[in-house]
């Protein structure tokens, strides 16, 4: 049964892709100022929505788990953390791309760009840490209080931007104030979040399941070992 | 009351054997003044522009000679087993905790209370202006370091990487509270009163503080005892 919902998601995820990305690519025009290039924002702007979800669901999975110490929580937790850290990296990646062809430089100190780079850094730290513990509870509970505070941080460090000069685009969406995007794309947009946090949630579902194995195998071996 | 003085005998006990042996005091002090060396080969120490980023510089020394200090402060209880009789003795740890974080402040203060006047001295910054306003920040700033940094080191103490994971993750934990110190920092020495948007930013440090503080304190005993 949890394998068909998982490929049933995970087909629904394709096919909003696929039409998503025939929406992008052939039927929307191109952006008047910025040309082709302004597509990049409907996969930068999704995958930062969920880079940054994802750890305050993380974080509410870790308060479970240290709780309720069920291994269950914490598989959830950082699984949630493994993938809002690849579409974080995703994220930065698009921008450094858009950055070349719009502003004629990878990289600019600019406070959104420092904050997405702290929240990589610190949760690049959590996998770091996650990976030199051996011990399955000792790892699931320091890495709860490790993303418990990276959570909160990551809200103290995102609204120090608002007090930094800022040089990245201001909010273009309605839901803060923005408006400054046609409506089809504004729409698109919102479909490719749909379609990533799709993908995301059904990658986070392998991810819990592959680690519950490693951990079934790892008591196994252990067993095996004792007798 | 109780807890003030269970927290006071653990940081009485670790200021003593560090004042005893100075071993981390020593190594953290000399280390800061080989990065204020090696700054005036990574830049014009005569230009004009140091005043802009003094507090950046000076704030990167206590940070990095921090890293000494708190690398040891739950470490060195692993011999003869000292962190499970800590433990297991009455003191609550979030008593033991605050009683660490007291003890490294006072260290990073004396390290830091040293290096401020050397620092102005090579690079000739003008602290003594407004020398109150410098020792407030510099206290702010150094609880930060001291609370995220005693934090992390009671969370990484059983790790097998542990003095490789400490920096890793207490440098990106401590960016608002860095960003906030060097600012104030840099404003106090160019001869800027607390004032405006000073306050915002002494604001930061403040809220900084107390939360993680207060997230330390209630979490320090799922670090310890599980």
């Amino acid at each position: 049964m949890r394998e068909k919902i998982l490929y049933a998601l995970a087909a629904i995820a394709a096919a909003l892709l696929v039409y998503n990305m025939n929406q992008i690519f052939l039927v929307l025009p191109d952006e008047k100022d910025q040309g082709a290039i302004y597509r990049i924002i409907f996969i930068h702007v999704p995958v930062a929505f969920i880079s940054l979800l994802g750890p305050f669901a993380a974080c509410v999975f870790s308060l479970m788990y240290l709780s309720g110490k069920r291994l269950q929580w914490d598989r959830a937790a950082s699984s949630m953390i493994e993938v809002s850290w690849v579409f974080a990296t995703v994220n930065l990646a698009t921008g450094m791309i858009w950055a070349r062809i719009i502003w004629g430089i990878w990289w600019t100190w600019d406070p959104r760009l420092t904050s997405m780079f702290t929240l990589w850094l610190l949760f690049g730290g959590y996998l770091m840490m996650r990976a030199s513990i051996q011990d399955t509870n000792q790892r699931a509970r320091l890495s709860a209080v490790l993303n418990i505070f990276a959570a909160v941080n990551v809200v103290i460090v995102y609204k120090s931007i608002e007090w930094w000069r800022t040089q990245h685009p201001g909010p273009v969406l309605t839901v803060r104030d923005g408006g400054g995007m046609a409506p089809g794309m504004e729409q698109a947009l919102w479909l490719n979040f749909l379609a990533f946090a799709l993908l995301a949630a059904v990658i986070v579902l392998v991810r819990m399941r592959q680690q519950s194995v490693e951990q079934e195998i790892e008591a196994m071996r252990r067993y095996a070992h004792a007798l | 009351m109780r807890f003030l003085r269970q927290s006071w005998s653990v940081a009485a006990k670790d200021l003593r054997s560090e004042i005893r042996t100075k071993e981390a005091l020593n190594a953290s002090l000399s280390f800061s003044l080989v990065i204020l060396l090696l700054f005036s080969f990574a830049f014009d120490p005569a230009a004009e522009q140091i005043r802009d980023f003094s507090g950046g510089l000076l704030w990167m020394v206590f940070a990095f000679a921090a890293a000494l200090i708190l690398n040891r402060s739950f470490a060195r209880e692993l011999e003869n087993d000292c962190l499970d009789m800590l433990l297991a003795s009455p003191v609550p740890p979030a008593a033991l905790f605050l009683g660490k974080v007291s003890a490294n402040f006072v260290l990073l203060m004396a390290v830091e209370l040293i290096a401020l006047p050397v620092f102005g001295i090579f690079y000739n910054v003008n602290w003594g202006m407004q020398a109150a306003s410098l020792v407030l920040v510099t206290a702010l700033g150094t609880w930060a370091l001291a609370v995220i940094g005693t934090m992390f080191s009671a969370l990484t103490v059983n790790l097998r990487l542990r003095e490789l994971m400490l920096p890793v993750l207490v440098y990106p934990m401590m960016i608002p509270a860095l960003m906030a110190s060097i600012q104030l920092t840099t404003d106090l020495i160019a001869g800027q009163p607390l004032a405006g948007d000073s306050f915002l930013w002494l604001r930061v440090l403040v809220a900084f503080n107390v939360i993680f503080t207060a997230l330390s304190v209630v979490f320090v005993d799922t670090v310890l005892l599980g």
